[in-house]
């Protein structure tokens, strides 16, 4: 399976069906998929793109960003997208560089930090072997790197599970049956919006509606949602320490290449899990970069993360951009 | 963290989601595991830890309050289900 939740558009840009497209991040949307299918998916810092448009999940975790085949056309595709809209209010008011600018300039003195807590137990042989053979090239070619901790990375998937599942079931409140979409027949109003819930919504969105409304419910709130938003602190707190010492993060994108379709999807702590690599970058607000660094044994693409501090997507771009120019992953293709 | 059904039957009313017997036999089980792995975050103590809501420290973006038109009445009731006028339309509220 491609991976999601924007697999479609992964699967797309892997399949010569587009040039490019345009994913939604929310704990790993863009960069999961990107990783599965082997192409290149960014997620720009929190505020970086406009969300108008976008249908609302986690307000403060969602982010736009494109999944391209090349760092180039992540660069070029984020120069169109990026920047303040006033129709968006968290878009940032900063300004945007030209990206594609700096993506020739080589990586010069950058510090990579590598995390403990990224290479651990479960982590696929094959996905850490590759990932730390795109670390010794990195070296080469004049990075410096550095082991580094992000302490509180374990608490990560439970700070997510409260956080987003809270903002989405505020956030897909809207899908009522009365101001658009789809309304199931109903003798009053109560029974109409019960009804029309019950059929709209799948399974794993009303696992994820029902989480959120505990999360938020009375007696819970200080429990769940407050506790979470003080770990999600800690895990900021972490990010910012971090970058006081490298200027990227470098690590696996995900804990395994793609699973088989209906594999993980009777154990839904499991399918969350899967996120562990990517969801941090959401919560501290960071970019990130998934990029193409390999194949396992059986033939399933490998992708690595450069994360990258708030606003700083050049140099992100820039060591993505050094990465591919050495490496030939980003041409070759799975075999399907 | 374990749920009974009847909390699960209880969120699902503020939820305003209608539940078979046997999804609520399943969302007890499931969100009862994932609660209990939640639990882990009770081994951090944030007593003195602020609260982070959003990433980028904004709040209360304003534009200048000037008249200017707005989502046109047609656009605006669409895409409802049903209308009836200037107004959206749903099943009868009182008896």
């Amino acid at each position: 399976m491609p991976g999601g939740s924007s697999g479609g558009s992964a699967a797309a840009v892997a399949s010569d069906q587009c040039l490019g497209a345009i994913g939604s991040d929310t704990g790993g949307s863009i960069r999961q998929p990107a990783a599965f299918c082997g192409v290149v998916g960014l997620k720009p810092t929190y505020g970086r793109v406009s969300r108008y448009g976008l249908v609302a999940f986690a307000s403060s975790l969602d982010q736009i960003g494109p999944i391209t085949k090349t760092v180039e056309d992540a660069a070029l595709l984020l120069n169109i997208i990026g920047g303040h809209d006033p129709l968006d209010s968290t878009s940032a008011d900063i300004d945007l560089p030209d990206f594609t600018a700096s993506l020739s300039e080589g990586i010069g003195e950058i510090r990579i930090g590598v995390p403990d807590e990224y290479f651990i137990e479960g982590l696929d042989p094959e996905v850490e072997s590759a990932v730390r053979t795109a670390i010794k090239l990195l070296e080469k070619e004049g990075a410096s790197v550095k082991p580094i901790s992000l302490p509180h990375t374990g608490y990560a998937v439970s700070t997510y599970y409260i956080l987003a599942t809270s903002e989405a079931s505020s956030n897909l409140a809207r899908y009522d049956g009365v101001k658009y979409g789809f309304r199931a027949e109903a003798g009053d109003l109560m029974e109409m919006y019960l009804r029309t819930r019950a059929q709209g919504f799948g399974p794993e969105v009303k696992r994820r509606i029902m989480l959120g409304t505990y999360a938020l419910s009375a007696g819970y709130y200080d429990a769940y949602y407050k506790k979470a938003q003080q770990v999600r602190t800690l895990i900021k707190q972490d990010f910012e320490d971090a970058f006081s010492e490298v200027d990227v993060i470098v690590t696996p994108t995900t804990p395994t290449p793609a699973f088989r379709v209906g594999e993980k999807i009777s154990d839904p702590l499991q399918m969350y899990l899967n996120d562990i690599f990517t969801i941090s970058a959401n919560l501290a607000g960071t970019c990130a970069i998934s990029i193409p660094c390999g194949f396992s044994s059986s033939g399933l693409p490998i992708g690595f993360q450069i994360i990258g501090r708030p606003f700083d997507e050049e140099t992100v771009l820039r060591l993505a951009g050094t990465y591919e120019r050495e490496t030939d992953w980003h041409m070759r293709r799975p075999e399907l | 963290m374990r749920i009974s059904e009847g909390d699960v039957e209880h969120i699902a009313r503020l939820a305003r989601l209608e539940l078979d017997p046997e999804e609520r036999r399943r969302y007890t089980e499931q969100l009862s595991d994932i609660l209990n792995y939640i639990d882990e975050l009770n081994e951090l103590d944030t007593s003195s830890v602020e609260p982070t809501s959003h990433v980028i420290p904004i709040k209360n973006v304003m534009r200048d309050d000037l008249p200017q038109p707005s989502l046109p009445l047609d656009e605006a009731l669409g895409n409802a289900p049903q209308r009836k006028g200037n107004f959206y339309r749903v099943p009868r509220i009182i008896d």
